[in-house]
């Protein structure tokens, strides 16, 4: 695999979004001029069944068309399936795992037994519920994504995502500045994480 | 200036088929197929194309509509998959020897049992002797420009034969990737207005369509299909270069990818090439080894001749079969690829082997996998099995 494509591994159930996260994603790095792509993977149908879904984006064109087993980012949408599924599986070093939970990092790595890679927590349904009202987790894990990944400039997605959600709400904008306050409190959220990271490590 | 987007398989089929503007589309919906007719609705209902849909109750149905139409003097097109192309099934065989230019959207499905919804060849496997002409995807940006050819080759004066264009499912159905996108005015100005020369509703030319063969003239009807599938080859590689005109992508029977020098070659349909052309990439700046791919484009009618001439001097080949067919033989690929060496006399190993089966994933380190053991076979000549499995479990 090339080096300067990014591989991305999405955990999550059946009706949460995860797929719709991957496209979205796919979506924005395409419009910032990138090659993309944006796959499921399908097992059985059904709601709540554990799905997963890729990213690939690359400066050049990408021929692959077998999944990711190296992914350098893992993002999983519910922290319940760190109990059934072992999402760290083929994990880069220096890659780092993403985790939509209330839960803090040392728990989670507890849950991971004897995962050593970088953790980031994002509380998707407390950033969620502030922003919108209502738990649609998407938006925060997508910002979480492209903050920890540096898959793109944030101002550059920020723009790209008000595009796009004028677009997609075209008939009920009042949930567009919602959904961009989501966007930048989990920035906020994943640098503050990321600070607080720092300080314990220098402690 | 092409138009720079991303979009499924599915969505850029569905795109072609609004640019077309076909005047029936029947269709009955299954996984992974379903979004083509359903995009295709949307238009409709939206007011961008004005196809007539026919929402039918079966896929038996939506082909027999199809064929109806299209006797009827319409461009006719349909959408499905696996089972239910297995529907389709008697009627496939009328459509091709009516002579009627329908085009199929096949999202290839493995065929149940056991029921399974992902990528397989067994559908249109099963169908290639039904007397269509059958063109394959690598990619979404290939299933889009290979769905623009198929009326000019199915309509062709000298061929007038069905056509499914097919894609895998999934792996290019529902992946999202970038592709290069045509003017509607272009495609319109490509594809052209269809003017069949003979059809039910004209008036002053009463005709039947579909009548009784005795055994008197249906061996000659066979004759005259074989002879149209003999004159598509033609046809098919006109309209291929006239596509390279307007958009300057090179299509052929089968592409050759890095084959100039290669003495170990993969011959393979669909998807998988695009993960092959990784590892050959990777293998050549690795070890310098000599490697290359034959993707196959058209199945049907089978460039037996031209590939046999693309395969001569090649030291040992594997193809790559993702259809069972249960002969000793093999898979139906590896079957027509040996017997068009053999009428080549052509000396080189062969090996075949099935993958991908139901949607097996198949990897760049599955390929290396098959290109060292392809050079092991050049240097030992040893016995081999007429066929094995990549990514097996055999426990």
């Amino acid at each position: 695999m090339s080096k300067n494509t990014i591989e991305i591994r999405w955990h999550g159930r059946g009706g949460q979004g995860a797929k719709t996260a991957a496209l979205l994603l796919a979506d924005v790095a395409f419009k910032t001029g990138k090659y993309v792509q944006g796959f499921p993977e399908y097992g059985p149908e059904r709601m709540g069944a554990p799905i997963t879904a890729y990213n690939r984006i690359s400066d050049a064109p990408i021929t692959l068309h077998s999944n990711i087993y190296e992914p350098d980012y893992v993002v999983v949408v519910d922290d319940g399936l760190l109990e059934s599924i072992d999402v760290t599986q083929g994990l880069k070093e220096g890659g780092a795992l993403i985790v939509n939970t209330q839960r803090s990092r040392e728990e989670i790595r507890t849950a991971l037994r004897g995962f050593t890679g970088r953790i980031y927590t994002v509380d998707a349904r407390e950033i969620s519920v502030c922003a919108l009202g209502k738990y649609y987790p998407n938006s925060p894990m997508l910002a979480a994504v492209v903050a920890v990944s540096g898959v793109m400039e944030q101002e550059e997605f920020l723009q790209e995502m008000r595009d796009s959600y004028a677009h997609k709400f075209a008939k009920k904008p009042e949930v567009i500045e919602g959904n961009m306050k989501a966007l930048e409190m989990t920035f906020a959220a994943i640098e503050e994480g990321q600070a607080a990271r720092e300080r314990s490590a220098c402690a | 200036m092409a138009i720079r987007e991303r979009l499924s398989g599915n969505e850029a089929v569905a795109y072609a088929i609004r640019q077309i503007n076909p005047d029936v589309m029947p269709a009955f919906p299954i996984t992974p197929s379903t979004e083509i007719p359903q995009y295709v609705a949307n238009y409709i209902a939206n007011g961008k194309i004005d196809t007539e849909f026919i929402p039918v109750e079966s896929e038996h149905s939506a082909m027999s509509a199809a064929i109806g139409a299209s006797a009827a003097g319409a461009r006719a097109v349909t959408a499905t998959s696996s089972c239910g192309m297995a529907l389709m099934w008697e009627e496939l065989y009328v459509a091709a020897s009516d002579r009627l230019p329908v085009v199929l959207a096949l999202v290839n499905r493995a065929l149940s049992g056991p029921i399974n919804i992902n990528a397989d060849h067994s559908d249109s496997m099963g169908a290639r002797d039904s007397g269509w002409i059958q063109i394959y995807a690598e990619s979404n940006q290939e299933a889009y420009d290979n769905f623009l050819q198929a009326y000019p080759i199915a309509e062709h004066a000298s061929v007038r034969l069905p056509v499914m264009i097919c894609q895998d499912g999934f792996i290019t159905s529902h992946g999202v990737e970038n592709i290069q996108l045509l003017e509607d005015d272009k495609v319109r100005e490509f594809v052209g207005e269809y003017m069949p020369a003979h059809y039910l509703l004209h008036e002053k030319e009463p005709m039947a369509v579909g009548p009784y063969a005795v055994s008197a003239y249906y061996m000659e009807t066979k004759r005259a299909q074989r002879e149209a599938m003999k004159n598509a080859r033609q046809v098919i590689l006109e309209t291929a270069a006239r596509f390279e005109s307007l958009t300057g992508r090179k299509y052929g029977f089968f592409e050759e990818y890095r084959m100039e020098d290669a003495d170990y070659v993969i011959v393979l349909i669909g998807s998988a090439a695009g993960t092959c052309k990784a590892a050959i990439d990777e293998i050549r700046s690795a070890t310098g080894q000599k490697v290359g791919l034959l993707k196959i484009r058209v199945f049907r009618p089978f460039p037996e001749e031209e590939l046999a001439n693309a395969l001569r001097d090649k030291k040992a080949i594997a193809v790559l079969d993702r259809s069972e067919m249960f002969a000793a033989t093999g898979g139906p690929l590896g079957a027509e690829v040996r017997a068009a060496l053999y009428s080549a006399g052509s000396r080189a190993e062969v090996v075949n082997y099935f993958y991908g089966l139901g949607g097996r994933d198949i990897t760049v380190d599955d390929f290396k996998e098959v290109y060292a053991k392809l050079e092991r076979l050049a240097r030992t000549h040893e016995r081999t099995d007429m066929y094995t499995y990549i990514g097996l479990r055999e426990r």
